[in-house]
């Protein structure tokens, strides 16, 4: 039996919820401290899996700034924070840029790219 | 000398929303003044997600959400001007600018619509004691340092203040490779939205230490360390509940002041609770002619309600071009009650409203399952009840303009009414 | 061989450096900090004191007397920043009086012109936000306020512009004589002088003792001090004093040249003559002593607070002559206030000094005393503006939002002699970061300009000494990453 504490971010109350996750055969999650339905699906989810959207920048040459801004055009594994900068910290673009554009092309295997935030 | 029917000060997102929106109202001749280098403001170094989900309904970064507004003040042909500062303007709306390219400049303008935005409050400004070494930043410098000029400003960091700049900073100097400490927070709550205490500290293991501030900064060249201390519940340290923290940076986020000097050159009356313009329902400051709208006005906590704000400040300054606007209406008061720290907007003149007047205000402290009670003289015409209100998240009331229209009234007022009283 | 070497590069070295540097002598000034004016000069109340504080007979009296009327020529001829507002010492009570009273006779004494001992409703009169409590004062009209750091840079870079050479950097780790001349050892040079003035603030005795025998101890009196924001510079008009007591003039409150408020400071004597760090505790008297003065001064408006280090000799007077035991060793030492009062006659007294001692001084026909005027963009007139951006565009661009500093105005303080390297050195020359934003806006700003114009990358600029760096290195660094926070991070599901 595994039990977790977090914070629900889903509105701005910020519900302290309990997640106990018991296993007898299939996994069961039992979230308490939630005042509302969404908060357990929230629980749920940053337990089983948790995705966050990254933005960072990366180096760009010939341009006003020294550092483009990206971002992730979807959320991608938490897990997987600290990879994707690793990636993210070893490109450089040139000017001109447009936003949007894709810099990585499904970043880690995640499905999800990584773009320019701004035009540059 | 160059006239414009409007003269927009600040191409920030305040400043873009208004002039588009002046534009869409049939004004054609207006001019944003810019200092920076380029239009956006302070979204430019915001890359954090986040943005628009009221306007546009989809998170976008501050640099994407400054682009879609760049975009149409382009399309739009609205005039701008960037790299260059407004010195002056007076109360007949002449505005004098310098830049490299046109030198010193006295310009006309029928309306003027301020959207200077705001600063951060310093060290200096709270005195926190000790040294005075490199190595204090406050958290918008260190941002812009890192997201735009691509310097580290640290490798291990203390962050005073737990407002969202605090907060998003943590994160950013945590994914670029900085070791952040711990953020203090003086008040017994966060300033800041949940969902970004979860992202932006639990997610990297970052302690937030509530009724916490910082007493000492150590290190004559170079910050060394800072002494942090628990306060009592007069803000004030425990003698005996110092602890030191070894770190080479301290980040202070720890509160927004608007950007004033140039209203108060025009006359322009300001609001102690907001350290921003007195303003009508028009957006309208005590100098006829002379608009404020955004973080100039009061600090907001999402870009969306500036931009709301803004455009109608830019509405409105279009419809007093247009001379549409009545003048001479009796004047109802908005009053902060019991709970409110302000209401935007201060005076309300029912005439030059449309449908809704709405009203921009923040709570004093943390307040679960309570009534917000609207009054009119005295009177109750609204109750609205919030499961939440903090400090740090703006309320937004609307009400219906028949519960106040052609009624004698001189004072509507706003107050927090707990459970069970 | 240089004639004299000065040590220590505050408002007596550079007072005095600049002095001799009329004659025809070879002078070095010495100074361990990155740039002039960086210790006692920089943190100080920045008066010009009238001068009926200091017993008669004393050191500090015969200066600050004689030194009073010079100011009004040097500041002219140097462009810096001076305003004679006139004093008052306030008193609360009939013992405040006879305190009064006594300043005034000694004062008398000292022959300080024109001082007055005036009521209740003169006080309010010239200030009308003091203290209802205040039944009469001392005026002294001929105190003035002026910009310390200003002063030390532009007597610096006056005296270069005549040929002295400032050598910064340069900490005096020992000086040895040899054959009555000496040799001074600095971390990477040795020089060769004839004489030697001891201008080392805090450690004049360290640097006395590497030549003699110990004689005196200078001990620092640390001060704390308020500035306060420019919306608040009309709320004082006159430097406001309360009574003496045994520890000095106690809290004062005045404008500033530069528009601002200054409050302060205290008096604490303590053993580290690096202790220049404030302390919540000492920073509440001095708003409290404020506000005896003045119950409604605006302390919200703090944009900054500072600490001081006075130079406390154990004599109680300023040491001023020659070493007994070390012929052609000059000290000027415990000069603490009104050292910067005193300063102008000092720098004469000690030239008559060197005059003693290498004989009559030949003077340079070309000695041009005065400096190329600084250019201040926001106190110029429209028109003067506009001239200006069309002769050089950079005054077109405002770097600091707060006090509306040019680019152009940067560039100068950058480019001229005794020119700022540093954000600490830009910021006493021409103020950015001086303001209400305390360089939040304008600090990236003012290191881009220095490292474009220095020929280095941003983050080799620093705020002051050079270890105090205010950028690491450039972002995107791998080797950056703390295994622990990964490690947190990656523990985010734990099945």
């Amino acid at each position: 039996m595994l039990k977790k504490e977090m914070t629900c971010i889903v509105c701005p109350i910020g519900c302290q919820l309990e997640v106990t996750v018991k296993s007898n055969g299939e996994l069961e999650y039992v979230v308490t401290g939630n005042k509302c339905k969404r908060g357990i699906d929230y629980a749920i989810n940053e337990i089983t899996n948790p995705t966050r959207v990254l933005t960072s920048t990366v180096k760009i040459k010939n341009a006003l700034l020294k550092r483009l801004p990206v971002r992730t055009n979807g959320a991608i594994p938490k897990v997987k924070i600290f990879e994707c900068m690793k990636i993210i910290n070893n490109v450089e673009v040139k000017s001109p840029i447009k936003c949007g554009e894709v810099i990585i092309k499904n970043i880690l295997e995640t499905g999800i790219d990584l773009v320019a935030s701004r035009s540059m | 000398m160059l006239k414009y029917d409007i003269i927009v000060i600040g191409g920030g997102p305040a400043g873009l929303a208004a002039a588009i929106e002046a534009k869409k109202n049939g004004v054609d001749s207006i001019l944003v003044i810019e200092r920076d280098r380029e239009l956006g403001g302070i979204l430019q170094q915001c890359i954090h997600n986040g943005f628009g989900l009221h306007i546009f309904k989809e998170e976008l970064t501050g640099p994407e959400y400054a682009e879609r507004f760049i975009e149409e003040l382009k399309k739009l042909n609205i005039d701008y001007m960037l790299d260059t500062m407004v010195l002056d303007i007076t109360e007949d709306r002449y505005v004098s600018a310098v830049n490299t390219d046109k030198g010193f400049m006295t310009m006309k303008a029928e309306a003027v619509i301020l959207a200077m935005g705001c600063r951060e409050r310093t060290r200096g400004a709270i005195s926190i004691p000790g040294f005075r070494p490199a190595g204090v930043f406050t958290a918008g410098t260190a941002q812009r340092f890192i997201n735009m000029e691509g310097y580290m400003v640290g490798k291990e960091v203390v962050i005073l203040g737990s407002g969202d700049i605090g907060l998003i900073m943590a994160r950013r100097l945590a994914l670029e490779g900085a070791k952040v400490k711990v953020v203090a927070e003086i008040m017994p709550f966060s300033g800041g939205l949940n969902r970004n205490i979860v992202q932006c500290l639990d997610d990297f293991g970052i302690p937030l230490l509530l009724s916490h501030t910082v007493i000492d900064i150590k290190g004559k060249d170079r910050v060394e360390g800072v002494t942090i201390a628990k306060v009592d519940e007069n803000l004030r340290p425990i003698p005996g509940t110092e602890i030191d923290y070894s770190c080479d940076t301290l980040l202070l986020s720890v509160g927004l002041i608007p950007e004033n000097e140039l209203s108060k050159k025009a006359g322009i009356k300001l609001d102690s609770a907001t350290g921003g313009p007195i303003v009508n329902e028009s957006m309208e400051t005590n100098v006829p002619g002379v608009f404020a709208c955004g973080n100039v006005v009061h600090v907001h906590d999402l870009v969306d309600y500036v931009t709301e704000e803004s455009r109608r400040a830019g509405k409105n300054a279009a419809r007093f071009i247009k001379k549409e606007m009545a003048e001479d209406c009796k004047i109802i008061e908005t009053v902060p009650g019991n709970g409110i720290t302000y209401i935007v907007p201060q005076v309300i003149r029912t005439e030059n409203l449309q449908d809704t007047l709405d009203m921009f205000m923040r709570v004093n402290n943390v307040y679960n399952n309570s009534k917000l009670v609207i009054k009119a003289d005295g009177e109750t015409v609204k109750t609205i009840n919030k499961r939440h209100l903090a400090p740090g998240e703006m309320e937004r009331i609307k009400i219906d303009l028949n519960s106040i229209k052609n009624k004698a009234i001189s004072k509507i007022s706003v107050e927090i009414e707990k459970e069970g009283v | 061989m240089y004639d004299v070497a000065i040590i220590g590069a505050g408002v007596i070295g550079t007072f005095i450096a600049r002095e001799l540097s009329r004659y025809k002598l070879d002078i070095v000034l010495i100074e361990k900090n990155s740039d002039v004016a960086d210790g006692t000069t920089k943190a100080n109340s920045a008066i010009i004191h009238a001068g009926y504080n200091a017993e008669v007979g004393s050191n500090k009296g015969k200066f600050n007397a004689q030194a009073n009327p010079m100011f009004d020529k040097v500041c002219e001829e140097l462009d810096v920043p001076f305003k004679r507002i006139g004093s008052l010492v306030i008193g609360f009570d009939n013992k405040d009086m006879e305190t009064i009273k006594g300043l005034y006779k000694n004062g008398v004494a000292l022959g300080i012109p024109n001082m007055e001992i005036i009521d209740g409703d003169r006080v309010k009169e010239i200030e009308p936000n003091i203290s209802d409590k205040v039944i009469g004062a001392l005026y002294a009209p001929t105190c003035g306020i002026i910009g310390p750091w200003d002063l030390a840079i532009a007597l610096a870079e006056n005296g270069v512009e005549n040929g002295l050479q400032l050598m910064l950097n340069s900490e005096v780790k020992d000086i040895k004589e040899e054959k009555g001349k000496y040799k001074i050892f600095t971390e990477d040079k040795k020089i060769d002088v004839k004489y030697v003035i001891n201008c080392a603030g805090l450690y004049a005795d360290k640097v006395h003792n590497m030549v003699a025998s110990p004689s005196f101890k200078i001990t620092p009196r640390r001060g704390q001090y308020y500035i306060l924001d420019k919306s608040a510079g009309d709320f004082v008009n006159s430097v406001v004093f309360q009574c003496p007591t045994k520890l000095g003039k106690g809290v004062l409150v005045a404008p500033t040249v530069h528009g601002n408020v200054i409050v302060g400071p205290d008096a604490e004597d303590l053993e580290d003559k690096g202790a220049v760090n404030t302390t919540a505790d000492r920073l509440q008297f001095v708003k409290e002593s404020a506000m005896k003065s003045f119950p409604n001064i605006p302390i919200n408006k703090v944009i900054t607070s500072f600490a001081g280090l006075r130079a406390e000799a154990n004599t109680g007077d300023f040491i001023i002559g020659e070493s007994r035991e070390a012929k052609g060793f000059i000290n000027v030492a415990g000069i603490k206030s009104p050292g910067l009062a005193s300063s102008p006659a000092i720098a004469k007294y000690v030239v008559d000094l060197v005059r003693g001692l290498a004989g009559e001084l030949e003077e340079k026909k070309d000695f041009n005393p005065k400096r190329k005027k600084v250019i201040r963009f926001e106190s110029l007139s429209s028109e003067e503006k506009a001239k200006l951006i069309k002769k050089d565009s950079r005054y077109g661009r405002i770097i600091c939002r707060c006090e509306n500093i040019t680019e152009g105005e940067i560039v100068d303080a950058i480019k001229r002699k005794v020119g700022a390297t540093t954000v600490d050195g830009i910021k006493r020359r021409v103020r950015p970061g001086m303001g209400r934003c305390q360089g939040g806006f304008c600090g990236p700003r003012v290191m881009e300009i220095l490292a474009r114009e220095l020929g280095k990358e941003i983050n080799e600029i620093v705020k002051d000494n050079p270890k105090s760096y205010i950028l690491t290195e450039q972002t995107k660094n791998n080797e950056l990453y703390d295994e622990e926070v990964e490690k947190f991070v990656a523990s985010a599901i734990e099945e």
